[in-house]
């Protein structure tokens, strides 16, 4: 089971953790075109390397956090930052 | 063959003063405290222990191990047990499995007649059609099932869970293992020691060799020493990441089995080496066994494996074999050296018992009489710990085994596993791998404390990732001995045979993934360990090429089967009730399960419970509601966002029905908000959402609107939550409520009073309910939820008060229309689809899904409508299609369904295509039973009260 580097409670067994997944940065919702909105929602990188995403320590303090994880080797690249909505190939 | 007990052994692990007393077939048996039953089995002359599984052939012991797959028995009720390794208890009633019709009768004209159908891939070939003969085929199937028998009315057994978090473990309790165990904790790490064994040594434990013994003497002593923690008979099963290990201890002394899950900083794997078996014709004919088997049948039990033996040796384990053998007065006929280009080709005799076998020697081609066939043809390799950790083995054609490649560098290898040496040289490698595994753990131990803010202090900079600076063990030359040059068994638990294999490569079948699952080879109780690299073998004989061309099957966990027991064992799950469950006890309650909740489900008579609210008062304890306390000047910003409805203008005092939708407009959640004070709300949730609606909430704070001032706290358990509903709850709430005018005009429907109850102080009183009856919803502080509850019900038991359960309340939110999201609304049920439109307020600025939503305005969508058969007496089953006629056509659902105490007749939400969604439409909907009825929608989500004139009372 994974190691995952949640920036207050340390590394944590990832069942502690609820995925959060790579994420995009919101579009305005009042001018996004539904191309747009649904590449918000559905489009991911899904990148062989160097991946931003975010994790939300559930059993933990309860933050979300951004950190950026190789997915071909599982090695989490320091610092986690606060979560956010940039996710995607890092 | 003839086995038999022998005089005392002086490595013998038997206590001969403590005779056990056992059943084989119904027969008594005895042994010795130390046998296993395989031992004592065999020292009572017994030599046959099963039948293979498709042709029924009497099978032998082959290595008298835990991996020997001949020796699976039943004992009791406990099916599959290894022979080989399980150790025999005073009465024991140990069966043989898979023997059909007996262990002693061969059947022969079914084994010809089966042979004709027992292909390669004859699962495939054999089962497939005509399919009316399914039945029949499940029936022949059974019978070839390996395995015991289960029963099902085994007693419960305690199977129990453990956590730890071991700087180093080592898999494997050879010299290796525990010279690498000692020195890891001699250099300050903390160590977990396991050995697959009842006794750590490996294969020095039967070793008559002198200074084989002192060794083991001495590294006994040095553990026993040490500050290493030693589980035997124990298996690390698995390697995940970051060195996650199961582990399972099945000699614990009180359970039946403990699952280990272990956090190891590194891991040695030192598993040691696996003997092969080669494959000839007659190479499962009992009588020919491994030189381990007939090491540790003379060694550790005194058992005499025959009495007169050939041994086809290609290495000192063979050589060995033959001085043991020699040493109990067994006859060596022959050893037939297969370093010097030796062969064995076949065994004849009875299909029970080696007579004779063809060999091919130094004097050419010769049959020998013997009732026994030693044969030392290589070693397996078992990297299933590396493979785990995504190492890909190389084959060394010189060494005739695989050997690690490049594993992970917090993955250490030692042992046979790593190379070849002599003693010494396997302790100093072993010593070397331990004191480079403590060291990479303390870098690992660094770099975990640093890491956590509220750590300990960490001392220094974290420790430089140590360097493999170990002398690399040998390689030992081994010739290659796979297959004679005749065909035999592969896979003795499958029954699988070379010329299968053969086959199954001509088939097209001829990569080895491919190959192994159409034969099933490997895939028994061995999982390979004895039968993988011979399987690689003749498919790259099939294909003309060579082991390291064709490559090898990854073994996955389990390195070891598993039970069932194990992996399911203690639950640490908690289960949530609330503080008026010891009521609900008393009460006569059933109670349901919903997610960790226990919930009252009913009392006995659900109609009645819910006649009772409709004419009196009822009481339903609905602790498990979602509650989040929001506090700040942002939250109507923040409700306003995560609803799709308007919360900028709510008053203090007053309360809001909101459904929350998802990103792509699909509903969420729903329920209720208060506003409590001027910067201070409450929200319920769904009570199955209350956890998901707590982490959506944080993620909008914490990931888009960090800059909003708002806290959220759960505040779910820290009140005890009753809804008093029915015409006479204002009189009930009267006569508890001391502080709060209950009259309509002050307290009217929808809003929210602070209040004392029955005396307790801080309570929520909410004017709001699911029953469409009258109602107030108490938020009492947890402790006090008994008390209160009972007070309730004191103070209106003249007004015929009762509770009522979860089922009750279904029925009467089913009876008003109203959905409950997840169960009338799916993954894919946006927002309007629930009837709702009106509250969806596009002309805010911003919410969660608004898009999906403007965009869904202008598109016909599925409905959730009520639905009523025409059949009053009819209750469809939930889920229950909703189809065009006779047609077998899907238009929608039936979602929810109930019959109805109130109305007397059947009442149904459901989800219908847009067309069908009218008032007064017919619909057509097919039962489980395949009959169909009639059905009306009517006209609005209401069966019961549409006007909703009850609620406000
Ligand atoms: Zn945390």
């Amino acid at each position: 089971m994974l190691l995952v580097p949640c920036p207050n409670c340390g590394p944590r067994n990832s069942t502690d953790l609820r995925y959060g997944g790579e994420s995009h940065a919101r579009p305005d919702p009042n001018t996004a075109s539904p191309a747009e909105w649904r590449a918000y929602l559905y489009l991911r990188d899904n990148p062989a390397g160097w991946l931003r995403e975010n994790w939300y320590c559930a059993s933990g303090c309860r933050r979300w956090f951004s950190v950026e994880r190789n997915t071909a080797t599982n090695e989490f690249r320091d610092p986690p930052l606060p979560g956010d909505k940039r996710g995607g190939a890092a | 063959m003839t086995m038999s007990r022998q005089g005392v052994q002086p490595t013998e692990v038997i206590d001969r003063a403590a005779k056990l007393r056992f059943r084989w077939n119904g027969k008594r048996f005895s042994g010795f405290e130390g046998d296993t039953i395989a031992s004592a089995l065999a020292a009572a002359g017994e030599h046959i222990f099963s039948r293979s599984m498709k042709y029924h052939r009497p099978r032998g012991i082959l290595t008298a191990d835990y991996w020997d797959p001949n020796l699976m028995v039943q004992v009791g009720d406990d099916p599959n047990v290894r022979a080989g390794h399980r150790l025999l208890e005073s009465g024991m009633d140990v069966r043989s499995q898979n023997a059909w019709p007996s262990l002693n009768r061969d059947i022969k004209a079914a084994n010809s007649l089966l042979g004709r159908f027992l292909t390669a891939g004859f699962y495939y070939k054999t089962f497939m059609r005509p399919q009316w003969l399914w039945p029949t085929y499940e029936r022949v199937l059974a019978t070839f099932a390996p395995g015991g028998k289960i029963d099902l009315d085994t007693p419960h057994a305690y199977h129990d869970k453990r956590y730890t978090h071991p700087d180093v473990v080592v898999a494997g309790a050879g010299p290796a293992g525990i010279s690498a165990a000692l020195a890891a904790s001699s250099a300050g790490a903390s160590v977990l020691l396991v050995s697959h064994e009842h006794a750590v040594g490996g294969h020095l434990r039967y070793s008559s060799d002198a200074a084989d013994q002192a060794a083991l003497t001495e590294l006994r002593a040095a553990l026993d020493a040490s500050d290493v923690e030693v589980l035997t008979d124990s298996t690390v099963t698995g390697r995940y990441e970051d060195n996650w290990l199961g582990i399972v201890q099945r000699n614990h002394p009180i359970a039946v089995e403990r699952l280990i899950k272990a956090r190891a900083k590194t891991l040695v794997a030192a598993p040691g080496l696996i003997e092969r078996p080669y494959v000839f014709e007659g190479n499962d004919r009992p009588g020919v066994i491994t030189p381990g088997a007939a090491r540790r049948l003379i060694n550790l039990w005194g058992v005499k494996p025959g009495e007169r033996a050939v041994v086809f040796s290609a290495n000192a384990d063979g050589d060995a074999a033959v001085a043991d053998l020699e040493r109990v007065g067994t006859e060596i006929a022959a050893v037939i050296d297969g370093r010097t280009g030796g062969s064995v080709s076949s065994t004849a005799g009875s299909s029970r018992a080696v007579e004779a076998v063809m060999v091919n020697g130094t004097n050419g081609a010769e049959r020998i009489d013997a009732d026994l066939l030693v044969v030392a043809a290589g070693w397996t390799a078992p990297t299933s710990l590396l493979n785990m950790a995504g190492d890909r083995p190389i084959y060394d054609p010189t060494a005739a085994r695989f050997f690690p490649s490049d594993p992970p560098s917090n993955v250490l290898a030692t042992g046979g596993l790593a190379g070849d040496a002599d003693l010494d040289g396997l302790r100093q490698h072993g010593a070397a791998t331990g004191r480079l595994a403590a060291a990479r753990a303390a870098a690992v131990r660094h770099r975990l404390q640093s890491r956590t803010a509220r750590a300990l202090p960490v001392d220094g900079d974290e420790p430089a990732w140590a360097p493999d600076e170990r002398a690399p063990l040998g390689r030992d030359p081994h010739p290659e001995l796979y297959r004679a040059d005749t065909h035999g068994m592969v896979d003795m638990s499958e029954d699988i045979s070379s010329k299968d294999l053969v086959a199954a490569a001509h088939e097209g079948y001829d990569s080895v993934e491919l190959a192994k699952r159409y034969t099933t080879a490997t895939m028994g109780p061995s999982q390979g360990k004895l039968e993988t690299v011979n399987t690689v073998a003749a498919i790259a004989e099939a294909r003309g090429e060579t082991i390291s061309e064709v490559g090898t099957t990854v073994w996955r966990p389990p390195y070891a089967p598993l039970t069932l027991g194990a992996l399911a064992g203690r639950m640490f799950e908690p289960v949530r009730v609330s503080s008026i469950q010891p009521w609900h006890e008393a009460n006569n309650v059933s109670v349901i399960q919903a997610g960790q909740w226990l919930r009252p489900d009913h009392y006995g008579d659900p109609a009645a419970e819910v006649r009772n609210v409709r004419d009196n008062v009822g009481l339903i304890d609905v602790t498990p509601l979602g509650k989040l306390d929001l506090r700040g000047p942002d939250v109507p910003k923040l409700l306003s966002l995560l609803y799709v409805n308007k919360w900028m203008k709510l008053g203090v005092g007053r309360v809001r029905y909101g459904m929350m939708c998802a990103e792509d407009g699909v509903v969420l959640d729903d329920g209720v908000t208060g506003r409590l004070g001027e910067d201070h709300y409450m929200m319920s949730t769904t009570s199955s959402g209350a956890g998901g609606v707590w982490e959506w909430v944080e993620n909008w704070l914490q990931t888009e609107r960090p800059d909003w001032q708002v806290h959220v706290t759960p505040v779910t358990t820290a009140y005890a939550s009753i809804n008093v509903a029915g015409p006479k709850s204002r009189e009930l709430m009267s006569r508890v409520c001391e502080d709060a005018d209950l009259d309509a005009e002050a307290f009217p429907y929808m809003t929210v009073r602070q209040a004392t109850v029955a005396g307790v102080e801080d309570c929520f009183m909410w004017r709001i309910g699911f029953t469409g009856e009258l109602s107030f919803e108490l938020h009492v502080p947890a402790g006090h939820g008994l008390h209160v509850w009972e007070a309730l019900m004191d103070a209106g038991s003249d007004l015929g008060v009762g509770p009522f359960g979860l089922e009750g309340q279904r029925i009467m939110r089913l009876e008003k229309g109203h959905f409950i999201v997840g169960q009338d609304t799916d993954g894919l049920t946006l927002g309007p689809s629930t009837g709702l439109w009106s509250l969806i307020k596009l002309d805010k600025d911003d919410f969660a899904g608004k898009p999906e939503l403007a965009w869904a305005a202008d598109r016909s969508l599925p409905m959730v409508v009520a639905i009523q058969p025409d059949d009053p007496d009819v209750v469809p089953e939930e889920a229950a299609q909703i189809v065009r006629g006779n047609t077998n056509e899907i238009l929608g659902r039936i979602t929810s369904s109930r019959y109805s105490p109130t109305l007397n007749r059947s009442i149904c939400l459901g989800q219908v295509e847009p067309d069908l969604a009218a008032g007064g439409t017919k619909l057509t909907v097919l039962l489980e039973s395949g009959e169909r009825i009639g059905a009306t929608v009517i006209d609005h989500h209401a069966h019961f009260d549409p006007a909703g004139e009850r609620l406000r009372g």
